[in-house]
């Protein structure tokens, strides 16, 4: 490592420490290699030039911290991503679901929404959605107010219908929202079974039971460490014979509860909690 | 490319044959390696480089080929490769260049440690970057029209290994590697550009090349074994 890079890590270091102590929202352990460009486009958007001087107004600034906060996780995400992943979860999920007579599920990391809609609308196909309690959880109060307001914007509508299709859709996806403007609003009944509630992975404990746990594509941002403790909390909160999804391209493989796990599927990442 | 085949034609013999090829079940996907040692940073200090970052777009299937064929199968180095693809590709590619590369071709998966003598694809719909001993992926808005991107490759690379990176910009159509090229050798690494007047597209070579991230221009085929020779010099 030459002198820029260890300047870099840390002004990084004492900026993330910083706001721990400060603000109690925790960092540290998020993946570096990822976490550095988000922190630099914030430095860019306060018109900084330093990381330091983002440490100085964030410590003196609430509003700084605030916009620190939504630019600091990612919130790029699509109405059934990964398609197959949904048709996965209802060609093996599903029937081991319709045992269940209430189901618990938890999103963790749902961000804007998109994947509770999602979700909503896969269970209510299935005949399930009435059984279920959804409970969709984010670290920050702003994209849940988002998520349960349920606007996206029209221009995407096409793709989230090509991917409703390819995920396994059975209606038509145009039923699920009404169009005002540049805009949808989703059905607001799909969100009748949710529970929207803050909650930091990095932070926070178990708060239930699960028969379902979606995290996909949330511990990539997060170093081995956190990811290990994330891990721990899900094995928690999962009842036994519990479903973990996770995203296409992290794995359950080196981590201490590999074993604890059957994968349900040779394509995604949907397991089964067996031990 | 006829030079580029001749050459890879007369290295085939010595070029190592990957045990995990021999798993017939799966024969085109190579187990991620565990091999103890092969991560470290101690292991690389001896060497003036410790990763290698590839970036290609339009043309960069057969220009991979060439290159990844034509290095030694001791190659003492990991390789990242961001190639611009479909947003649902699948393992097609990273098969393709496995069965045409001396050394074994994964996908990257998150966390994925960094193994000396091993090719890393970055998956589709991901953006790929390099940590000190892992690679991380992320979902964030593609740059420039794309994800992965190889800004974001480089860029990621610099601030982990400075001045040991080592950067190579092959053949494509679009601008995307010269911001991070530039980050490189801002950073104290190098970067080797293809020549354009051998890319199958100039542009992406011209691009870094206009903005002086160069290190050296070279012809195609002679880009592994200037590879080869830089990962074993010594500081």
């Amino acid at each position: 490592m030459n002198d820029s890079s260890r300047l870099e890590e840390t002004e990084i270091y004492l900026l993330l420490e910083g706001i721990y102590r400060q603000y109690g929202f925790d960092f540290r352990n998020y993946a570096l290699a990822s976490l550095r460009r988000r922190i630099w486009s914030v430095v860019r958007e306060e018109k900084l030039s330093t990381i330091s001087a983002l440490q100085d107004k964030v410590l003196h600034d609430a509003a700084c911290l605030e916009r620190f906060l939504l630019a600091l996780s990612v919130h790029v995400s699509a109405m059934f991503r990964d398609p197959n992943f949904f048709r996965t979860f209802r060609a093996k999920a599903v029937p081991l679901l319709r045992t269940y007579p209430y189901i618990r599920i938890w999103l963790a990391g749902c961000s804007t929404g998109e994947e509770v809609y999602s979700m909503a609308i896969l269970l209510e196909e299935e005949g399930l959605y009435k059984r279920c309690r959804i409970y969709a959880s984010d670290m920050n109060e702003a994209v849940l107010r988002a998520a349960r307001a349920g606007i996206y914007p029209l221009h995407l509508m096409r793709g989230y219908t090509a991917n409703y299709i390819k995920a396994g859709g059975t209606r038509s996806f145009s039923e699920y929202y009404t169009a005002a403007y540049d805009n949808v609003l989703m059905r607001p009944s799909l969100v009748d079974q949710v529970v929207f509630c803050q909650h930091n992975l990095a932070t926070d404990e178990s708060f239930n039971e699960f028969n379902v746990i979606l995290c996909r594509n949330v511990m990539i941002y997060f170093d081995k460490t956190l990811q290990k403790r994330v891990h721990q909390l899900f094995y928690d909160s999962l009842v036994n014979f519990g479903l973990l999804g996770l995203g296409d391209k992290e794995s359950l493989h080196l981590t201490a509860h590999e074993h604890s796990y059957e994968q349900l599927s040779d394509e995604e990442k949907l397991y089964r909690r067996i031990a | 490319m006829n030079s580029c085949l001749m050459r890879k034609n007369s290295t085939a013999g010595l070029r190592r044959r990957f045990p995990a090829r021999l798993d017939t079940s799966n024969p085109a996907v190579p187990v991620a390696p565990v091999r103890a040692g092969a991560t470290g940073e101690d292991a690389r200090t001896d060497s003036s480089y410790s990763i290698v970052v590839v970036g290609a777009s339009l043309g960069g299937t057969r220009a991979l080929t060439c290159l990844l064929s034509a290095l030694p199968g001791d190659f003492p180095l990991p390789l990242a490769i961001v190639l611009h693809r479909a947003v649902d590709g699948d393992a097609t590619l990273q098969q393709l260049l496995h069965r045409h590369s001396s050394l074994p071709v994964l996908e990257a998966e998150d966390k994925m440690p960094l193994a000396a003598g091993h090719a890393y694809l970055a998956p589709a719909n991901y953006h790929l970057l390099v940590g000190h001993m892992e690679f991380s992926l992320s979902t964030e808005a593609p740059v420039g029209f794309a994800r992965p991107s190889i800004d974001v490759l480089f860029e990621s690379a610099s601030a982990a290994h400075g001045s040991k990176t080592l950067g190579v910009v092959l053949t494509g159509a679009s601008a995307d590697g010269a911001w991070g090229a530039g980050k490189i050798r801002a950073r104290g690494g190098t970067v080797v550009v293809q020549s354009p007047e051998t890319a199958e597209c100039p542009v992406m070579p011209r691009a870094a090349i206009a903005v002086d991230a160069a290190s050296s221009i070279l012809p195609l085929e002679a880009i592994p074994g200037l590879l080869a020779e830089l990962s074993q010099r010594k500081p």
